[in-house]
């Protein structure tokens, strides 16, 4: 699976939502997933990429990583999968 | 129904080794947070804390107590000792019969948990010390201050995460109020700062990395600590009938839950709470001068927080004080409430006000006078000391001068 079909698949599981319903363009709070429920997503992508997230709860428009939409949710991963392998 | 009085109190924390020492440390505004110094701390992303430094356990216990005191009990025993020493008492015949020890705690005894895990798992070893259960178990340090004091009363630990040492005390305070027991010895500790410990604490992303900023708008989130405060709970008749000399009245306290949300604090939970103790003390909103915040830094606690304390005190909440003393000694989880009674004490005795410092930059959500970086000189007869709780438990204690 590519990067951006295992977070999809994360955040679908989580959200109780079907992959087809997690767009692009979806945010948090139109996939109705409250701070907890990212907060595992989050969990969950870091043990899919083995990475760390810079995401703290207490900052969540900081600008560490962007998590306005999916979209940007999956860039950011992609960077630091590539970081990672670099 | 018995008025009941402070008659000691004692400390090991952060900011300092007594009482004395802590006072000192917050009328300054000292800030005991800093890098970690622990086994595996390379492995943490979050590497700060506020750790009790300059401490020698084995300076102080024999081999025998170190044995079966984990690092929270060590607190424990230091600060009970202190407290019992200023109230002068002696506990032997039907006082010692009557008196107990209620403490709050709310991981047990983690230095050994991550000890022995460690030994068990990492190291592959197939057997523990003896006393691993005694040692871990969270009502060890009631136990022992039981034992090493006398105090044969009602004696047991009260675990409610954050809000531990608030909920023991609004039980110790019941229990003398109601004529249970004559004098209660009550407070909490909590020695999370282990691997492990922290570990867990950086799951729930809600720790900050670089400081602890209570109400201010940048801040991060919260920072943990270490340590104890104990305290000597006593019946004002019995006080003044020995000629003790009384450091405040416990004048009230209520508990509630917010019956909501497993980490998202309540406004509605909070309001109650502070309402409740102003209730039960019969104090009326206004009379409060200084409320020791529950003030945890993280985006949440504070703007719900101040919320509430509109809620409750309407205009008289932009005259009142309200600070974090967390940003000095981070957040020591199940003994945080009892240390910060000691800000409360040293507004009504002293009438200074320990600052919230690191603060930075105004947050529209929390305009309260958070008294910011530098202690105030005030005259306060009336001080709040809250309590807010992962799981939305909630205790808080109102303090009168005397």
């Amino acid at each position: 699976m590519s990067v951006k079909e295992t977070v999809i698949t994360i955040i679908a599981e989580q959200a109780l939502l079907d992959p087809s319903d997690v767009t692009p363009d979806s945010t948090i709070d139109s996939l109705g997933l409250d701070s907890m429920g990212f907060v595992e997503c989050i969990f969950a992508f870091e043990e899919a990429f083995d990475t760390q997230i810079p995401f703290n709860a207490n900052d969540p428009d900081g600008n560490e990583f962007d998590i306005s939409n999916v979209a940007a949710i999956i860039s950011g991963i992609e960077q630091l999968v590539q970081d990672n392998a670099a | 129904m018995k008025r009941v009085v402070i008659t000691g109190a004692g400390t090991i924390n952060p900011l300092g080794m007594d009482v004395a020492q802590t006072m000192t440390a917050m009328a300054n505004g000292d800030c005991a947070i800093g890098p970690i110094d622990i086994p595996d701390a390379d492995r943490l992303h979050v590497k700060i804390g506020a750790q009790v430094r300059g401490f020698d356990p084995e300076a102080v216990f024999n081999r025998q107590e170190l044995a079966l005191y984990d690092r929270f009990t060590q607190f424990a025993m230091i600060a009970a000792a202190q407290a019992i020493d200023q109230s002068g008492l002696q506990f032997d015949g039907a006082l010692a019969q009557s008196a107990g020890v209620i403490l709050g705690n709310s991981g047990g005894g983690m230095q050994t948990l991550d000890e022995n895990y460690r030994a068990v798992y990492a190291e592959g070893k197939n057997r523990v010390h003896p006393f691993v259960v005694p040692k871990l178990m969270n009502n060890a340090a009631s136990s022992h201050i039981s034992m090493r004091h006398n105090l044969q009363g009602p004696s047991f630990t009260v675990a409610s995460a954050c809000a531990s040492s608030n909920h023991a005390m609004a039980q110790a305070f019941m229990m003398v109020r109601a004529g249970i027991a004559p004098v209660m010895i009550t407070g909490g500790s909590e020695s999370m700062l282990c691997f492990g410990g922290i570990k867990a604490w950086e799951g729930l992303r809600v720790m900050a990395k670089t400081a602890c900023r209570p109400f201010s708008a940048n801040r991060k989130g919260m920072v943990q600590g270490e340590g104890a405060g104990v305290f000597v709970f006593e019946d004002y008749d019995h006080a003044r009938a020995r000629g003790a000399t009384i450091l405040a009245e416990v004048a009230g306290a209520a508990m509630c839950a917010d019956a909501s949300d497993i980490v998202m604090p309540s406004r509605a939970g909070a309001a109650r709470a502070m309402r409740g103790a102003l209730q039960d003390a019969r104090i009326a909103p206004d009379a409060v001068g200084y409320i020791n915040a529950h003030g945890t830094g993280t985006l949440a606690n504070d703007k719900t927080e101040c919320a509430a304390v509109a809620d409750v005190f309407g205009r008289h909440a932009d005259q009142l004080m309200i600070s974090s003393t967390k940003s000095m000694h981070g957040h020591l989880i199940g003994g945080t409430g009892a240390v910060e009674l000691l800000a409360c004490l040293m507004a009504l005795r002293d009438g200074v006000i320990a600052p919230t410092v690191g603060y930075e930059k105004p947050d529209p959500e929390c305009a309260l006078d958070v008294v910011p970086n530098v202690a105030r000189q005030a005259q306060v007869d009336v001080a709040l000391s809250n309590a807010f709780a992962c799981g939305g438990l909630n205790a808080v204690l109102a303090l009168r001068k005397i």
